[in-house]
């Protein structure tokens, strides 16, 4: 009798806590395609917030600044991060102790406490000029590297040592047996880097705001203003770009589990 | 084992250097503007400040609370999910798992807005309830990052401990306490350190919901609007002793699994 009970209570908080979870960016997907200014107005189907999300100058260059961003950041991060697995795997004891120090700072640290700790480090010791976007690019690969080298460093350990060695006697130099052997080895912990750095970039808001440009937004900053200002126009464009983007991530879960089961969860 | 030392080891120096300079400088660099004075003498003059202060250490506790609350509340709805997903009827499912951390691909403060005129429909004004909205809002950020720890470690749980629990005469009440919860400690402390310092210092969703109030984080927004950077790098400071004592802490607990 009670483990009936306790069943049927898990049961509801679980479903309870989908419909909490997806409920308001459903509504909101539904308001997206009409002409309603808020939620429960009459309405009438109408396309005008997307037409307005791609053609409103401020809304397009946020979100290709957003995507550039990531894009560059994820590339730098990856590939800093890769090398840095690698490297470490193969350096001694103490190189590895000092390492997983501190890769641990910017995954626990509040990210203001890191993008704040950046900002007075590159803008106001060094004079950096924000206006480079250098500190924003530098800040960003700072939160984003140590999560890539997390996700490749176990993909080593994983790894068979022999089959290095194997290609070396086989008369390969170590540059092939390197990107022959050990990087297909652990490519599955590359990609999943690479994904974290992007999800980690597109939703930074904290240390994009110490370190940008003052003319520059992504999505983040860019809402948070918006949300400041409530101009009805841009409020309801943005309620279609919640809608694209949860859009663009079921089709993103949906085609890398049919490809592979098992990637996306390790 | 020679084998280990093929690779050149002065590979490892971009990433070394990289550590140096943008992970542990940085925070120097913060100590330093903290504990001197903007004509750059040594000072604690900031550090007292922030304890005598009434609105900086009132707000230094406030985050406490909402991060308390945010953590607590998380960990009552994720427990009971998390389990469910490891060990219920979805157990070995995995795309139910994909159910609840999928929201975390989508832009936070886009969330948030989300949540927020839903709100506004049921409350008219949310200015009204602004501490319930503010917990809310909070929970529905936060709450993936509880499940997928207790998850994973709920997941590695062995069946048959908790089937030996029922045949040494526990009820299903005394198993959970004494055998589920105890070997699922890493799980539910590293969901709260992923939840309770974020908790402490994401001021965007408190200014999007609660226009008034402060946490930690806004603080140190604030001080840096006014070019403030030697209390700004206090507040950081503070910040950074929590989250030392925390990763201390949650370390500790970790790794004493024996109880």
């Amino acid at each position: 009798m009670v483990n009936k009970k306790n069943t049927i209570f898990s049961n509801l908080i679980f479903w309870l806590v989908i419909i909490f979870l997806y409920f308001p960016v459903l509504i909101l997907a539904f308001y997206s395609f009409t002409d309603a200014s808020m939620l429960g107005q009459s309405k009438h189907f109408s396309l005008d917030n997307y037409v307005t999300l791609f053609t409103e100058s401020t809304l397009t260059s946020m979100m290709v600044s957003t995507l550039v961003l990531a894009m560059v950041v994820s590339v730098i991060s990856t590939l800093l991060g890769t090398v840095g697995a690698v490297s470490v795997y193969y350096s001694g004891n103490k190189v590895k102790g000092f390492v997983d120090f501190t890769n641990q700072i910017p995954v626990v640290n509040a990210d203001v406490v890191t993008g704040f700790s950046v900002c007075i480090l590159l803008i106001v010791f060094c004079k950096m000029d924000k206006a480079t976007c250098i500190p924003l690019v530098l800040a960003l690969t700072t939160l984003c590297t140590p999560f890539v080298y997390l996700s490749v460093y176990p993909r080593l350990l994983q790894m068979d040592d022999s089959l290095f060695e194997a290609a070396l006697d086989l008369g390969c130099n170590k540059k092939q047996a390197f990107f022959k052997v050990v990087i297909p080895q652990i490519s599955g912990g590359i990609i999943n880097g690479f994904l974290t750095a992007v999800t980690l970039s597109l939703d930074d808001y904290f240390i994009t705001t110490y370190t940008k440009p003052a003319s520059f937004d992504t999505i983040s900053t860019y809402v948070v203003n918006a949300t400041r200002g409530a101009q009805t126009e841009i409020k309801t464009a943005l309620w279609a770009l919640s809608t694209v983007i949860f859009l663009f991530v079921i089709a993103f879960v949906v085609f890398t589990n049919m490809g592979d089961r098992h990637e996306i969860l390790e | 084992m020679n084998n280990k030392n093929t690779l050149s080891t002065y590979y490892v120096l971009p990433y070394i250097i990289f550590s140096v300079l943008f992970i542990l400088l940085p925070l120097f660099v913060v100590l330093y503007y903290g504990f001197t004075d903007r004509t750059g003498h040594l000072s604690l003059a900031n550090f007292i400040h922030f304890f005598t202060n009434s609105r900086t250490i009132g707000t230094f506790f406030y985050s406490v609370v909402i991060a308390f609350l945010t953590t607590l509340f998380c960990l009552l709805l994720a427990y009971p999910i998390a389990y469910i997903l490891a060990k219920g009827v979805y157990r070995g499912r995995h795309s139910f798992l994909l159910v609840f951390v999928l929201p975390m691909w989508i832009n936070f403060t886009l969330r948030v807005t989300a949540l927020k005129e839903i709100l506004t429909y049921f409350e008219g004004n949310i200015a009204m309830h602004p501490f319930f909205n503010t917990i809310i809002c909070m929970v529905y950020d936060f709450l993936p990052f509880m499940i997928l720890p207790i998850f994973n470690s709920i997941v590695k749980l062995d069946d048959s401990l908790i089937e030996a629990g029922y045949d040494l005469g526990a009820t299903k009440f005394q198993t959970f306490v004494k055998v589920i919860i105890p070997l699922t400690i890493p799980g539910i402390v590293s969901g709260v350190t992923m939840v309770f310092l974020p908790a402490m210092t994401n001021y965007v969703v408190l200014d999007m919901v609660y226009n008034s109030t402060y946490i930690m984080g806004s603080l140190i927004g604030s001080y840096f609007s006014s070019y403030d950077w030697n209390n700004g790098s206090i507040i950081s400071a503070v910040l950074l002793i929590v989250i030392g004592l925390m990763t201390i802490i949650s370390n500790h607990l970790i790794n004493n699994k024996k109880w």
